[in-house]
């Protein structure tokens, strides 16, 4: 057990740090730098700098320096809380970020929770009656989950809201609360606005992982441990929930690692059509204005997010997988 | 079973059976002829348009479709009515109207404007157009778009562009994936845990923010051709992942195999074994994951286009055509825009039913 | 008792068949056999010729595409007020309510592969404590109670801590005690044991064979011991029936089937078992042929093509009857009793 927690730690951490390198490459990758970025912007609006100034500006940003320095530079001030500067709000990036990190995670968790709580029963369904009409229908509404990218989903939920309710089903607020600080009323608010979001990113995972759900129950239904519990009878329904959907359930879980890239990605970009205030738009307004710093961070927050995601998950399975518990499989 | 039909399995090749077995998936059969079809728009893009995609007007601006009527006094002759357009002076807007005693008549392989087919065969013959009126000012039979260009011709070069840098995408991938996927799996050990650990890194970030924060770098001023080889850089740059588990997989199992022994016994150099064994035996499996890659690749362009991150006008891609479809308001009151939204879906779904029948028929005994 | 003298179960000309895609499969093809309270059936057979979907036919849990599609299963079973009642359970519903009470509390089963055949993620009391709750109306604690007694009694080391344990945690002797105990767990008056000790090492075969026996003297259960192994038949068994091909081939007392065999199925079998007798080094016979595929069995006696003592134009073409040769022995083969013309041509 202590091994298999020991290695997933060091995974998760060597992930992490191979995370900030991305995130740092690609904060590099646009051709010339912050300051170039920044004289840019002042020659916009018409403010003259010396190239002593541009000099000065980059021995204070360190950007003379040679790259990994500048890495662990960028290492050492996000250890400190100092994330850096975004151009385009000329605010702190913490502070753009705000409580977006949050709202993320709140639309995120919601979407897997959704998935997950449309796949279970569906792919119980599925495997039990396999090859029954409803198992069919399923698999093809399952394939248009997966064939309607999300975002046109949203496009098309947004166009039919207006055009039939005359209402912007966009954003996770009712404009009242918008600017308002947190009370309750905000967070029932939220819950209200929530699920359509949720939804309609979760729907493109659920048609996969109902397909992960069938097949491992499809395996364990021709188990021996379920002839085992019939011969002792047991109902169906009471044998079928107890034994094999609880063994099928450890795989279930342990795709979480796949889902979240799977559901921040879809958020990030189904965010930005319902103008969602989450990560997602602020994340599109900073690449396209090469404001990189405040990029790089979200890149490297949603990245965070799904290594930790993963980790959680991992110890989740180590906590209901017995088999995982006393090191008899390596991975689960 | 017939011995006789028995006898002929037996002799039958890989390629043989694995069509018998992908022939009885209707689904994936009706797919793969949608599939050749689409291509076939991409083949055929300049025929099938009858507009220059790029020829823009400010007075034919959010035109919506033309209805064709197909019977005139009883017979059939397709037709769509005129259409005037003027401002409406409250909201701004420009509005249009049929115009019923300015019937344009339809006519098939007519000549239009000049392109060379296949890129080098100069023609001028187009799928429709019109008779006696300029088909640029008369026909929209999916109505146009805010710069009024018109939005079926645009369509058809969108599918071309679209579908081809999936292929490009995926052939990168495949390259890639092969390569660090066979090496993976053919040398095992170290080589096969770091490239383990750098796929499992690749795959734990989120596609999308990686692939706009590569896309964000490629130059504003690169030209066309540029742009479109470095998207297809970029989203390769992630796509190969899955590819090189697939090979991966294949070449584990297949290293055990006794004609890899057998060959290795014989002196076979190991670029010999991999490439004259190992390769072709699982080429099929190769297929259809392949086939299953290409829809993640189309939608990586579409998405990234539709952003703004990917491919940027004058190219015309899906994603870029719905990129004016981003203002909810534009889309309501001309939901016309949203009509590349069809095509990602159809060829997404065709793609995966294939990939699916493939997948089946390359491994009926795989999950 | 003179109530011993009948049997607990009876399977009357049992057919159970599988319809595959790729065609019909007869796996069991008109069995027939009693079971005895306090007596053990030993049932042999090469692999595949249907001795499990036999005891999956007993139970009523025959997986689809299979279903018994003949022949008649007699239980005696015990009413509430102490008489004896017989059940046909060929004509009740599979998922029925007296099925379901059937199972696990009269018939117990003890399943072939021990190391699968327990949940790998309950422990083994959370899987014993289910089944007694299910058919008895104990509490949890006395369920637990029980449970441990049930570990001690099949032999397991620390009762009170092997129940928290997971099957993982078991050798698979261990394990199969676990599922012996499992099975036990509602008094069955029949026990199935479907090779209980195929997938264990020698001494814990010869283990777990004490067990059954001591067990089935301890509580006078019938048993039905499945295995391919005739010499732990030798050892257990009191009744013997040998099946080949979904038929029962040969049936008698121990004693008649391995001291007076008829069959030359069950003369080849009993060939094949290594002996101290035997000549060092010297190659064991072995039955020549293989079974044939279950979808194109041979016409006529299925033994036949592999027979060495086949009559051709009988042998090929008839179908023999499982008819006595003795007092209890019954054997299916023209060599005892030539085909009289009603059986002409009988080829379905
Ligand atoms: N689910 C099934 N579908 C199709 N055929 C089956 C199925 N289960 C069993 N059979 C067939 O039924 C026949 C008898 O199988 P069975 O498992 O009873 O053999 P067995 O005597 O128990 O063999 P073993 O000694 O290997 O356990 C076999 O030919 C097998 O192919
Ligand atoms: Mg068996």
């Amino acid at each position: 057990m202590f091994a298999y927690f020991a290695r997933r730690g060091v995974l998760a951490i060597f992930t992490l740090w191979a995370v900030t390198v991305l995130s740092f490459i690609i904060i590099q990758l646009p051709p010339g730098d912050f300051v170039d970025a920044y004289m840019a912007q002042l020659a916009v609006m018409e403010t003259d700098v010396s190239e002593q100034q541009m000099e000065a500006m980059r021995r204070q940003y360190a950007l003379d320096r040679p790259i990994h320095e500048q890495y662990l530079r960028w290492m050492g001030n996000m250890f400190r809380g100092n994330f850096g500067t975004s151009m385009l709000w000329k605010q702190s990036v913490l502070d753009v970020i705000g409580d977006r990190l949050a709202m993320t995670v709140v639309v995120s968790l919601g979407a897997v929770l959704l998935t997950w709580a449309i796949a279970l029963p569906i792919g119980i369904y599925s495997a039990v009656r396999q090859y029954s009409i409803g198992d069919y229908a399923f698999t093809f509404v399952g394939f248009i989950g997966l064939g309607v990218p999300n975002f046109l989903l949203a496009l098309l939920l947004m166009y039919l809201g207006f055009v039939l309710y005359d209402a912007n089903i966009g954003g996770l607020f009712s404009p009242e609360y918008q600017l308002e600080p947190w009370s309750w009323g905000k967070v029932r608010d939220l819950l209200y606005h929530l699920p359509l979001p949720a939804l309609i990113i979760a729907l493109s995972g659920t048609a996969e992982l109902i397909r992960i759900m069938r097949a491992n129950l499809l395996d364990e239904l021709r188990k021996p441990y379920v002839i085992t519990a019939r011969a002792m009878g047991l109902s169906e329904r009471r044998l079928i929930l107890k034994y094999p959907v609880r063994v099928a359930l450890n795989p279930f879980v342990s795709t979480i690692g796949y889902l979240l890239p799977y559901i921040l990605s879809g958020s990030v970009i189904v965010s930005f059509v319902l103008s969602l205030p989450t990560l997602g738009p602020i994340l599109l307004g900073s690449l396209i204005a090469q404001d990189m710093f405040l990029a790089g961070t979200i890149i490297l927050m949603l990245g965070s997010l799904t290594v930790i995601g993963t980790f959680i998950s991992d110890l989740l399975l180590m906590w209901i997988d017995p088999r995982i518990r006393f090191g008899m499989v390596q991975e689960g | 079973m017939s011995a006789v039909n028995e006898e002929r399995i037996f002799v039958a090749s890989q390629w043989r059976l694995m069509w018998w077995r992908f022939r009885k998936h209707r689904v994936a059969v009706v797919a793969t002829v949608g599939v050749v079809a689409f291509y076939l728009v991409v083949l055929g893009a300049d025929f099938f348009a009858y507009t220059d995609p790029n020829t823009t007007e400010a007075y034919r601006s959010l035109m919506p479709p033309q209805p064709i009527r197909f019977f005139d006094d009883g017979k059939l002759s397709p037709h769509v009515y005129g259409v005037v357009g003027k401002r409406d002076l409250t909201t701004f807007r420009r509005v249009y109207e049929a115009d019923p005693s300015q019937k344009v008549k339809i006519r098939f392989f007519v000549r239009g404007f000049k392109y060379e087919f296949l890129g080098f065969i100069p023609a001028d013959r187009h799928l429709i157009g019109v008779e006696g009126a300029q088909v640029e000012e008369s026909l929209f039979i999916l109505g146009t778009d805010s710069l009024g260009r018109d939005v079926w011709s645009r369509l058809m070069y969108a599918t071309r562009t679209s579908l081809t840098i999936g292929l490009v995408a995926v052939a990168l991938s495949l390259l890639l994936g092969v390569l660090l996927g066979g090496i993976s799996g053919f040398y095992g050990g170290v080589v096969d845990n770091t490239i383990q650990r750098l796929i499992e890194i690749l795959r734990s970030i989120p596609t999308i923010p990686l692939w706009m924060g590569l896309a964000a770098a490629v130059p504003r001023q690169w030209s066309v051709e540029q742009i479109y080889f470095a998207i297809t850089i970029v989203i390769a740059l992630r796509g190969w992942t899955g590819l090189a588990r697939v090979v991966r997989g294949r070449f584990l199992s297949l290293r055990e195999e006794d004609f890899v022994t057998a060959a290795e016994l014989a002196g076979c150099s190991r670029k010999r074994i991999i490439f004259r064994h190992m390769v072709p035996s699982f080429q099929s499996h190769i297929i259809a994951a392949v086939t299953l890659a290409i829809p993640a690749m189309i939608l990586a362009e579409t998405a990234l286009s539709f952003l703004g991150l990917g491919l940027r006008p004058p190219a015309i891609s899906w994603g870029v055509m719905l990129q004016q479809a981003q203002n909810i308001e534009t889309v309501a009151l001309s939901p016309w825009l949203l009509v590349a939204a069809l095509p990602v879906v159809v060829v997404i779904l065709a793609f995966n039913f294939m990939g699916d029948g493939l997948r089946d028929a390359a491994d009926p005994y795989g999950v | 008792m003179e109530n011993d003298r009948q049997p607990i179960l009876s399977v009357r000309n049992l057919k159970t068949n599988f319809f595959t895609d790729e065609g019909i499969v007869r796996a069991v093809d008109g069995a027939s056999f009693d079971v005895r309270l306090g007596q053990t059936l030993g049932v042999v057979g090469e692999s595949g010729c249907g001795k499990s979907v036999t005891a999956l036919s007993i139970l009523r849990i025959v997986p689809r595409p299979g279903r018994i599609v003949g022949g008649e299963i007699l239980l005696r079973r015990l009413t509430e007020d102490g008489y004896e009642r017989e059940v046909a359970l060929t004509s009740l519903g599979e998922n029925s309510q007296e099925m379901r009470s059937i199972r696990g509390a009269e018939i117990a089963l003890v399943f072939q592969e021990p190391m699968t055949s327990l949940s790998p993620v309950h422990t083994i009391g959370n899987q014993i404590i289910e089944v007694a709750r299910l058919h008895r109306k104990v509490s949890k604690q006395e369920a637990r109670q029980m449970a441990v007694e049930l570990l001690r009694l099949v032999g397991i080391p620390r009762a009170e801590t092997a129940i928290d344990a997971y099957p993982l945690q078991l050798s698979g002797g261990m394990r199969q005690r676990a599922l012996i105990a499992l099975a036990l767990s509602c008094d069955p008056r029949l026990l199935i044991a479907d090779e209980p000790t195929t997938a264990l090492d020698v001494t814990t075969q010869a283990q777990i064979l004490d067990l059954l026996r001591s067990l089935q003297e301890q509580r006078g259960m019938a048993v039905i011991l499945i295995t391919h192994n005739m010499g732990v038949i030798a050892e257990m068994a009191d009744q013997v029936v040998v099946m080949y091909l979904g038929q029962v081939v040969e049936e008698g007392s121990v004693d008649d089937v391995f001291n007076a065999s008829k069959h030359p199925y069950t003369q080849a079998l009993l060939r094949s078992i290594p002996s101290i007798h035997s000549t060092p080094k010297a190659q064991l016979p072995t039955i020549s042929g293989t079974i044939p595929h279950p979808y194109n069995r041979p016409a006529g006696c299925p033994f036949h093509p592999r027979c060495p003592d086949a009559i051709s134009g009988v042998c090929d073409r008839h179908e023999p009857q499982l008819l006595s040769v003795g007092d209890e022995h019954q054997v299916s083969c023209f060599l005892y009793h030539p085909p009289s013309t009603e059986n002409e041509g009988s080829f379905n």
